[in-house]
Formats: C-alpha cells, structure tokens, sequence
C-alpha cells in the first residue's frame, strides 16, 4: 500500500542517529521507502536525511523526538504527513549500573529511555495501523531483559517491559494483519558500547545486526535473537535456576 | 576510537596526546598507524550534490567505491582514481592519490574545491587554494599530519559509459615502451604492466594499456564478483623461478603488436580489488611495496639500471607498473613530478631491503624520491633530499602545534 509517494510509503525510524538505525536505514531506502528519521540532534538527522535522499533518491526527513519529554510523542505524530507505514524504535540507554543504584533519577532515565518514554509513539502507531489493517511495529529490545543479572539489571528491566509491552502488543495486532518484531541483540559494537571490553567473538557489527532485523521484518518473524546463537545462550541462562544464578557473576 | 561526527573528531583529540587519522587502513607501509587511532571510516555521509557544477559534498569517511556506485549509473565518475576504489575522501586526499590519467588530470587534489580540517584544538579550518592556502598545500599529500580531515567538496566528471574502450600495445623493450607512451601521450588513460625480470634486449618490455571512457551510453554498473585468497601461501611459491615464469607466459598472453577491446571498468581501473586478501600470495613474510618516480630527461637512463639491478638480483614481482606522469603540481608533499614511475611489490626476504637501500641510491642519483603511501622503509636522508618542500611542512606543522599532536610511525621514521 502506498501513500503516493514514491514507489512505497514512509517508515518512521526512532532513535535515528543510533548505530544500528544508521545501517537499517540503508536496506529500506534501498527497496524505496521514504523514511522519518526522529531523534534529538538535528544537525545529526539533517546530514543522515541528507545522505539517504542522496544515495538512494528517496525522501528523508529529520524529525525531533525525545523519550524523555512528554509532550515530544504528540507533536512528532502530528507534524508527520503522511502517516508513516512502519515504525522501527532503536532508541535506548545502557546507562551506569552502578551509578544508577546511587542515583534515581539515572535509573528513571534509563527505564523512560527503555520503556515509558516510547509507550505513547507507540501506541499512536499501533492505533493508527490497527485502523487500516496494515503495518509493522520493531522494536529493539535485548537479551538483557531476559533475565536480571547484578551487572545491568535497571537496564535489564528496563528492556524486560519493553520487550513484554510488545509482546503484547503482538498479541493486539495480530488479528489485523500488523506484525511487531521484538528484535533482542547481544553485544553489539556501538557508540553505546565504546567504553566496555567486550569479547571480541561474541560482538557483532551494527551491520550485522541491521541486516538480521531487515532479513527477520520480511520473513515475518515474531521475536529474534540476532546474531542467532544468542538464542541458544539465554535458553541455557534462563534454564539455571535461581539458586544456583544468584551465586553466579556473569 | 571510531569517528562518527564533528563531535566524536572533537572528542579523540581530547582522548588522545597525540593520533593519527585512518580511514580505510589501504595505505601500503605505516603512514596511518600509531598507538592511538582515530579511525574516520564511521563519518561518511553525503551531504550534497550540485548537478551542474559535478560538485559532490560529503564527509571523509565516504569511500570512492560508494561514490562510484552511487554516481555511476547517473553518468558521473571521479575525475581521478588510483587503482584501488576502496579507499577513503580523507584518505584520497591525505595520499594526494594519482591514477591512470595523472598526465591529464593531475592529483586527486586538483578535484579538490575545499575541505574542513579540524586541527589540534578542535578549531576547524575551511582549506582551499584561496583561504588557509598553505594549509590546503600541506594537507594534500600530508598524510594525516595536518589534522583531521572531515568533510570535503570534489568535482566529479561526465561520462556516458560504465565500460572502457582499451588499447594494448606489446613491445618488446624499454625503447620501444618508451616510444609507446610518447605516441599515445593524448589518450586520457595510460599505465603499462612491466616485465621486470626481463633481462638484455627485451628488459624493459610491457603491456602498455591505454584507453577512454566508451561512449555507448551503457551505465548499467555492475560490481564484478570477488574472489578470495583464503590462506596464506607457503613462502617457497613466489621465488625468482616462478615469477620468471608467470611474467613471460603473462607477456605473451597479449597478442603482439596493438590489439582493442571494450572492458568493464573494474577491469581496467581496480583490477586488484576483485581480489580479496592478495596480500596472502606473498606468504606469511609478506612484501613490500616499492614506488619511485624519476625525471622525464633521467628516466630511461635510470629504468634501464634500475631495472637490470632487480633482473639480476632476481627479486622481482609479477605486479610491477609502469607509468609517465604529468607536471607536478603545488602541494608540498605530493609525490608525482613530470617523468616515468615505476611501482614494484617485493616479497620480503633475505637481502631485500639491502637491494632497496641501493635502488635508493640510484633514484636519488637520477633527482627521483619515493612515494609514501606505499613506504615502509625509507630512511629519513633519502625521503629528504626527494621532496624540497620538506622544511616548509615540518615548519608548519611546528607553528599549529599539529607536530605535536599528529603522529604516525611513518612520520616518526622519517622525523616530519
């Protein structure tokens, strides 16, 4: 279904200036999607729109939005015409653990970042494509939320709802032909990720990581673990019982 | 550390007491290597494109095979290219790179319009040949001394095909090479594959490829398939015998004579980088790669030495490119001047870089120097007494703190 522009519609990308939405934007412009791409550094959004109209001659447009103010959700949905066909969020925090046991208003931050602060963009899409019967919902989530360990549990959690709020969002739509993809990446090369000693086997490139989501939203897929072993892993994780987990530093 | 906007370049040179810039890691020798890395690749957006003027704006990170791909099938190319497309603006810039058509076209600096150079204090500098000239002239061949390059305008040129028409001609000596290039002088695209093992009368013989840009309209552009070197050979497989051999049957593939055909551009112009990984050929030792380039009026005289030394010593290569240069142009570390370059990979063993300090000798007896992208071994004396400008750049490099700032193992070995 298309809006008339172009050869298909738009795609409204959260968190557009992260890592991995820079390398999925490629694969949807690419196939001619025009594309939303909402965050909070224009200047950022501006040069990437500017990028994308240029490689690909498709339409790019920066938008402002912010998790973590309110009001943002309601005005980037109204500024949007048309109304985009898909939504993708890659917006996240991994925030300080420790710190964030110290400070609670990290910890809030982290959670809204995580959770809350994408609900109401979310469900303004969700309402929006239940309507018409048509559309998709990725949502980036991770493996952290599958199990809480000592090392990044706010976080964790944080991607636990979110990962729950989908799955229940799935449950919603699926009746009216709008699919939703919780994505759950392991470790990943990012600017988020800088600062951490990541083994290098077990981290993936942004690139990888983008083309696995773009492969799963067109086989129609529920819920991906990417790089695929990451599956295998958290299955052994969550199969540890508790009392034996809590004794674990991992 | 990664660079992926004006802000990351900000934030290393706050990181780091001293770097250097990298882009795609192509260079030959260590001109892009020291303990600290600002790694540019990541920052590589196009930002613009002027239809009329050709003029693409983009950052440095965006590589000339992404620019090809995107631009070709819209009837444009980059108006230089060196023989590898896998490398970066910045990069392009920092090598002040030359290909095929240097004769006409120059650098790839001469397609440089501007760019901004973010230097030692996060300040950044538009550098062009009018505003911060002297900047701009030590930047293009400044091999990441002189900041760290983010964003540039370059003209790119019209043309109205994907595939180019090619003319090989076999001679079978030095004179007759020479002769060859002389007479085709006017094709915009020239390089010869030399036989560097050829020894008495036919040292000197080649494969000389000239050729234009078609003109069939066809710029339906494909990317050729890629072929894998998957593990290193044992080092006994490149020896003097073997490459002896491979040249001559090499040689004699090409009909003698003058003989046309319409080949695909990755053909003619990145014939190497359908190969991944060719480095492996070479071995676990590895090679080296060896460029000099002499004056026009000393350079028969210096090939034929240069080239009897190799044959007889018998470590040559089978990748050995000839080619006449145009006049040199402003830039202070720009390698190219008006004469005959010959470019050779070695494998590295016994007795190599003892024959390399003497080929030294004999390019600098001639009034040549040596290319630094592609070195790794030169010694400060030879690298020096090449380039006159050298006083010039470190002086610079001196007043904007950049010496302090930037540095490689390249520009530590040669004291820039």
């Amino acid at each position: 279904m298309s809006d008339g522009t172009g050869d298909k519609g738009y795609i409204l990308i959260l968190g557009a200036t992260s890592d991995v939405a820079k390398e999925l934007l490629g694969f949807y412009a690419r196939d001619g999607y025009s594309l939303y791409l909402a965050g909070r550094n224009r200047e950022e959004l501006e040069r990437t729109a500017a990028d994308i109209r240029l490689r690909y001659q498709v339409e790019a447009k920066a938008c402002i939005f912010d998790a973590l103010k309110e009001e943002s959700a309601e005005q980037l949905w109204n500024s949007l015409e048309p109304k985009p066909e898909g939504v993708i969020c890659a917006v996240g925090l991994l925030g300080d653990q420790q710190q964030a046991q110290r400070d609670p208003a990290l910890a809030r931050r982290i959670v809204d970042s995580n959770f809350t602060g994408l609900i109401d963009i979310l469900e303004r899409c969700a309402a929006h494509f239940e309507a018409r019967q048509y559309g998709f919902i990725i949502g980036i989530s991770s493996v952290a939320g599958d199990r809480g360990r000592a090392s990044n549990y706010i976080y964790g959690a944080a991607k636990a709802a979110f990962s729950t709020y989908l799955s229940g969002l799935r449950n919603r739509l699926a009746k009216k032909q709008v699919q939703v993809l919780t994505v759950k990446p392991g470790f990943i090369r990012t600017k988020m990720t800088r600062h951490l000693d990541l083994p290098e086997k077990m981290t993936a490139s942004p690139e990888d990581i983008a083309r696995g989501i773009y492969r799963a939203h067109h086989k129609g897929k529920d819920v991906v673990y990417l790089p695929w072993k990451w599956r295998l892993i958290m299955t052994i994780i969550c199969a540890i019982p508790e009392f034996l987990f809590k004794k674990l530093s991992i | 550390m990664p660079v992926c906007c004006e802000k990351d370049a900000a934030e290393v040179l706050n990181l780091y007491s001293d770097l250097i810039p990298y882009g795609n890691g192509k260079s030959y020798g260590d001109s892009a290597l020291w303990r600290h890395i600002a790694v540019m690749q990541p920052m590589k957006r196009m930002l613009d494109f002027d239809e009329e003027r050709g003029l693409l704006h983009c950052e440095a990170g965006v590589l000339l095979s992404e620019i090809i791909e995107v631009f070709l099938p819209r009837g444009w190319f980059l108006m230089v290219t060196p023989g590898t497309k896998l490398i970066t603006v910045g990069g392009a810039i920092a090598a002040d790179v030359h290909g095929k058509n240097h004769h006409r076209a120059g650098c790839f600096s001469s397609c440089v319009e501007s760019f901004r150079l973010m230097l030692p204090d996060g300040t950044i500098r538009e550098c062009s040949r009018e505003s911060h000239r002297e900047l701009f002239l030590a930047t293009c061949g400044g091999m990441g001394l002189t900041g760290l390059i983010l964003d540039a305008k370059i003209r790119l040129k019209r043309v109205n095909s994907c595939r180019i028409e090619q003319t090989l001609i076999r001679t079978e000596s030095l004179e007759e090479t020479f002769k060859a290039f002389e007479d085709y002088a006017s094709t915009p695209y020239s390089v010869a594959w030399i036989d560097c093992l050829a020894k008495g009368k036919a040292m000197g013989r080649c494969h000389l490829m000239v050729g234009d840009f078609a003109d069939d309209g066809d710029l339906n552009y494909r990317l050729p398939r890629r072929m894998n070197v998957p593990v290193e050979f044992p080092s006994f497989c490149l020896n003097s015998l073997s490459v002896t051999a491979f040249n001559t049957v090499y040689y004699h593939k090409a009909k003698a004579g003058v003989s046309q055909a319409k080949i695909g551009l990755d053909e003619f112009f990145y014939p190497l980088d359908s190969i991944h990984n060719w480095n492996r050929i070479y071995g676990r030792p590895g090679f080296t790669q060896y460029q000099f380039i002499l004056p026009k009026a000393k350079s028969f005289d210096g090939l034929s030495e240069i080239l009897e030394r190799i044959a007889r010593s018998g470590k040559g290569s089978f990748l050995a490119v000839l080619k006449l240069y145009g006049p040199a142009n402003e830039n202070w570390l720009s390698f190219p001047l008006e004469g005959y370059s010959l470019a050779l990979d070695f494998k590295i063993d016994q007795g190599l870089f003892k024959l390399l300090d003497e080929l030294d000798q004999v390019v600098l007896r001639y009034g040549g120097r040596i290319y630094l992208a592609k070195d790794v071994r030169v010694s400060r004396e030879t690298f020096e007494q090449g380039y006159p400008n050298i006083g010039k750049f470190c002086e610079l490099r001196k007043e904007l703190g950049l010496d302090r700032k930037f540095k490689s193992l390249q520009s530590e070995r040669l004291g820039l």
